[in-house]
């Protein structure tokens, strides 16, 4: 058989019952997936599928990467950033091309040479497909992670104002460069927007101080100094004072607190807020 | 030095050629020193210490190994880390153990500060063939 035949023989495996097929094909993907797609979704998504497979094959192209299968990987692309963006895993993703090979295997028991030649043939382009699907699912997937991280890099360095000219950044988990780069310019800007002269960078949740994070808390306070405010560094618990010290790090003249608590008493001090405790006048 | 490897627990090798690299190590650390039951001002100190010559693995060594680990001896259990690159070398042992030194833009305290941190410390190094620290601390 020649490279050519092949294809009238491939189109007849998938067009000979055609309905019957279909309906084979969707319920096992169905099966896998329990029910978390719908079955109308699947029954739209796999016929498309399986129009393009039927058209492309009946064009004389087999191979998963030629031009004539554009049409079949950009369903499968499709389909598979949506399993990805759905939660789905890859096996639940490939799944989906995968059993179209299992539903055509009963030719394999009683099917002529050129018939098991045909099914060896799209076997392989099936395999190929399905490959495809997995890889533009970790694509998607990493894409998604990546942006999670960006987003978690913003979320995680709030800056709050505390007072009328008092802002603070509560540190939390590991800071890296990237991260620190980040507080810092925001700590900066925050200072512009709101006009405050007193800022407070807690590390209460800040697992461990090495010289690169005092080297950029240290940068980040004398930027800040060079724009008129005061820092504070507040939180530092027991274990980071003591290894502080056995390090070497100096924080000069840079106030330090225990808690936000004290450090939020001494910047109002400082810009002239004056606490007291309320005697219960009119209770 | 020769570490001591505990022998029902194999130390982990992990490679320190990225940024990210230096995190996990970090992260291996606090596993093992809370595994070690280190207190609390020990494990701060034995994770800092592995962030620091994490750090210069990465930065000086232009990348290199940490391999990490439980460590027994005389009674007693403790971790340790040993850090490993093929780089340039320290040239001048005693002026980079010096406080504040630094060949590049730090603090110069990493390598100074991790001997302080941890119980035991040995800097074997030579210009031109690698570098390679090894630190413990034991648990108390
Ligand atoms: N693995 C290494 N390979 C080559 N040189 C090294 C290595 N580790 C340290 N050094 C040299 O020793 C010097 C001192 O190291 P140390 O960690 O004390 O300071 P630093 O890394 O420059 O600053 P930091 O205080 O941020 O750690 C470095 O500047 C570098 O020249
Ligand atoms: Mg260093």
């Amino acid at each position: 058989m020649t490279q050519q035949d092949a294809f009238p023989g491939m189109v007849k495996l998938l067009t000979a019952d055609g309905q019957e097929l279909a309906t084979g094909w969707v319920d096992r993907v169905a099966g896998s997936l329990k029910g978390r797609i719908s079955r109308n979704e699947l029954d739209r998504e796999l016929t498309e599928l399986y129009t393009a497979l039927v058209e492309a094959l009946r064009d004389g192209v087999a191979d998963a990467h030629a031009d004539g299968m554009s049409e079949v990987r950009a369903l499968l692309t499709e389909l598979s950033r949506n399993r990805a963006r759905q939660g789905f895993s890859p096996t639940e993703t490939a799944i989906s091309v995968f059993a179209l090979k299992h539903v055509l295997e009963p030719v394999l028991q009683d099917g002529s040479d050129q018939d098991i030649r045909a099914y060896l043939r799209l076997g392989r382009l099936l395999d190929d497909l399905g490959l495809f699907t997995i890889e533009t699912y970790s694509r998607t997937r990493e894409e998604i992670i990546s942006s999670q991280a960006d987003q978690l890099l913003e979320l995680s360095t709030p800056v709050i104002k505390l007072w009328d000219g008092v802002i603070a950044v509560p540190l939390v988990g590991t800071l890296d460069s990237a991260r620190t780069q980040v507080v810092m310019e925001k700590l900066l800007q925050a200072l512009v927007d709101t006009g405050s002269e007193q800022a407070i960078i807690d590390i209460t949740g800040v697992p461990a101080v090495d010289t690169q994070v005092a080297q950029h808390l240290l940068k980040t306070i004398v930027a800040a100094r060079l724009m008129g405010a005061e820092c504070t560094v507040s939180g530092i618990r027991p274990q980071i004072a003591q290894t502080i010290v056995a390090l070497g790090i100096e924080f000069g003249d840079i106030v330090t607190k225990a808690s936000l608590a004290d450090a939020l008493r001494l910047a109002l001090k400082k810009s002239g807020v004056e606490i007291t405790r309320g005697g219960g006048v009119g209770r | 030095m020769n570490v001591p490897w505990a022998a029902d627990d194999e130390p982990q090798t992990q490679p320190v050629v990225m940024n990210d690299d230096v995190v996990r190590v970090r992260q291996f650390a606090r596993g093992l020193s809370q595994r070690c039951k280190l207190s609390l001002v020990d494990q701060t100190k034995f994770i800092t210490a592995a962030s620091e010559l994490a750090r210069n693995t990465l930065v000086y060594g232009g990348g290199g190994s940490c391999t990490a680990g439980l460590v027994r001896g005389r009674g007693r259990l403790g971790v340790a880390a040993v850090f490993e690159d093929f780089g340039p070398g320290i040239p001048d042992i005693e002026l980079a153990m010096t406080d504040g030194w630094t060949s590049g833009g730090g603090l110069g305290l990493g390598l100074s500060g991790a001997r302080r941190l941890v119980d035991e410390f040995a800097l074997d190094t030579e210009a031109g063939r690698g570098t390679k620290v090894t630190v413990i601390k034991w648990a108390r």
